[in-house]
């Protein structure tokens, strides 16, 4: 097992740096160190955001030093190691998903890239179970992966200024929903209906950093029973470029 | 017990200390961009250190004063007026029933904090009511807006807070020592903890970064500083997205610097070359475009150890 360093950012954060690949290994391990530095560390804790090959901490530091802190982690993580794989394999969650043409955006495109037909690329998205690497750019959206070869694109060239809510999107080896309507270069296959965030739920998010996800086919009917909208004819989506800071 | 708000400005919001504890679902800590001027006016006032203030940045907002109350007003000088009258910033003042506060635009600074006596009362969301706009989150109505016109923003303190704190019988007037104050200059060097991990920009990018100076451009916001100045190669175009702490400068593939603010982005695949001290950010918040910056090195020790004396004084 590849070591694991501690590194001090700044005053009051840490990252934990895995070997940086995105791979199985630090997936498990990364979910392993999370459980546990939440059990043991909660009252030093401010934040925690995992992510493919790290883990960032903002700790308390009225509460305990830096050089302190530091300590905890390293053995910590040191006797999570030696711990038996005791973590109960994450239950799959289903996202149900309308791959029709008025929502999937990029479907036709991508299919064509990748001379397969929408049906096939459909097929090869949804028969997949995801891991949830990392939340983040926005709330509640999750990074999922990995995507199958077949259908692996990289982003657009110019980013869509608006991306509707529930928008299913693929970059790369990546596949992600954007849980509020946003700005985005990914392409875009397909609509869910479910909310990913919502901030009167008790749970925030639909979906957790380590989580396993499935999705669902659906159709028009389904969609629209679960409250799926379809785009206003009035020319929404258009593509001109965006200036956020964030880059997804 | 209110302020209304008579013209909202550029971007008027409502900004506690911070939304802590949700950056695991994506959602950013925000809270005021210039922290020092933040404590010091709920400091003057004798209010909790977390206490509801509007953050009033680049100015052209103005309101009036439903009740008498009194208020603290810190950090930028946007050519605040009290009744057309000029008003200083860095301290208190006994404000009455149809006055009205209005600021017109940057003299020095960019962000100027108004503080009410035990602060605004506003509903926490997320535990916190600093406002975001793109996440929808906090502010006056718990959707991220933000302030505009005609907003009535409540007082957390009674009627009867007045006289038992005896502002009808004294004008008593508070103000910041001026060694704690800033006009903020157009020429400033900001101490960084250089990053040496395997995400770094690398060292030779780090003596690069140091050895310029850089300017500060227009593309600034709540989430990002964008500077300009001699571009800085890096090892690599980019890293495995991580998350980022407040401060963090990325060195996007331009090779210009972006120093991260507070209302950051959880996660980041840009190299980095450290993190900006977090007592240098205000200094960094209030630059206006066309600011020179010098970055120099601190230890991580010597930065810490200020920033617990810093945290303790104001009872954070």
């Amino acid at each position: 097992m590849k070591k694991v360093n501690v590194i001090r950012l700044s005053e009051n954060t840490f990252l934990i740096l895995f070997e940086q690949n995105i791979d199985a290994e630090n997936f498990s391990r990364i979910k392993q160190y999370v459980a546990k530095i939440k059990k043991e560390m909660a009252n030093n804790l401010i934040d925690i955001i995992p992510s493919y090959a790290s883990i960032h901490i903002t700790f308390n530091l009225l509460a305990i030093s830096g050089i302190d802190c530091k300590q905890q982690l390293e053995k910590l993580l040191a006797s999570t190691d030696s711990d038996d794989n005791n973590l109960k394999p994450a239950a799959t969650i289903e996202i149900p998903v309308y791959y029709g043409r008025e929502v999937a955006l990029d479907l036709p495109y991508l299919a064509e890239t990748k001379q397969l037909s929408e049906s096939e690329v459909v097929e090869i998205h949804s028969s997949k179970i995801y891991d949830v690497y990392a939340i983040g750019f926005a709330p509640g959206f999750a990074y999922l992966g990995n995507v199958d070869q077949r259908i692996a694109m990289a982003r657009k060239e110019t980013p869509r200024q608006k991306i509707a809510r529930g928008s299913v999107g693929i970059a790369d080896q990546q596949t992600a929903i954007y849980p509020s309507e946003s700005p985005g270069g990914w392409q875009i296959v397909g609509r869910t209906p479910i909310q990913l965030i919502d901030y009167q739920r008790e749970n925030l998010s639909e979906l957790a950093a380590g989580d396993s996800v499935k999705f669902v086919p659906i159709t028009l009917d389904e969609y629209l029973h679960l409250g799926g909208v379809l785009p206003d004819e009035a020319g929404a989506n258009k593509a001109t470029e965006h200036h956020s800071q964030g880059d997804d | 017990m209110s302020l209304q708000v008579i013209k909202a400005g550029f971007l008027s919001l409502i900004q506690d200390y911070g939304r802590y504890g949700y950056q695991h679902i994506g959602v950013t800590h925000s809270g005021p961009l210039d922290e020092n001027a933040f404590l010091w006016a709920n400091r003057l006032l004798g209010n909790h250190y977390n206490a509801p203030q509007i953050e009033v940045s680049y100015g052209a907002f103005s309101a009036t004063f439903l009740e008498q109350t009194m208020i603290a007003l810190c950090g930028a000088d946007l050519s605040a007026t009290l009744n057309e009258q000029a008003i200083s910033p860095w301290q208190t003042y006994v404000v009455n029933a149809g006055d009205t506060i209005s600021f017109k635009a940057p003299v020095t600074g960019l962000r100027s904090y108004l503080a009410v006596k035990d602060g605004f009362a506003v509903d926490p969301q997320l535990s916190s009511c600093a406002t975001v706009v793109r996440e929808k989150l906090g502010g006056l109505h718990q959707d991220g807006a933000k302030l505009s016109e005609g907003d009535v923003i409540p007082y957390a303190s009674q009627p009867h807070d007045l006289v038992k704190h005896n502002l009808v019988k004294y004008d008593l007037v508070k103000r910041v020592p001026s060694q704690f104050t800033s006009t903020y200059p157009k020429k400033i060097t900001l101490r960084f903890m250089p990053n040496v991990s395997e995400t770094s920009a690398g060292e030779r990018a780090i003596k690069a970064f140091m050895q310029n100076t850089y300017k500060v451009t227009p593309n600034i916001d709540r989430m990002g500083y964008r500077l300009s100045g001699k571009v800085i190669h890096t090892e690599s175009s980019g890293i495995i997205s991580q998350g980022i702490s407040l401060g963090a400068i990325q060195v996007p593939k331009d090779g210009q610097p972006i120093v991260l603010m507070r209302d950051r982005q959880t996660m980041g695949g840009y190299p980095l070359l450290g993190c900006v001290c977090g007592l240098d950010m205000g200094k960094l918040a209030q630059s206006l475009p066309g600011t020179e910056l010098s970055f120099v090195p601190i230890s991580v020790e010597e930065a810490e150890a200020e920033w617990i004396v810093h945290k303790n004084f104001f009872g954070v």
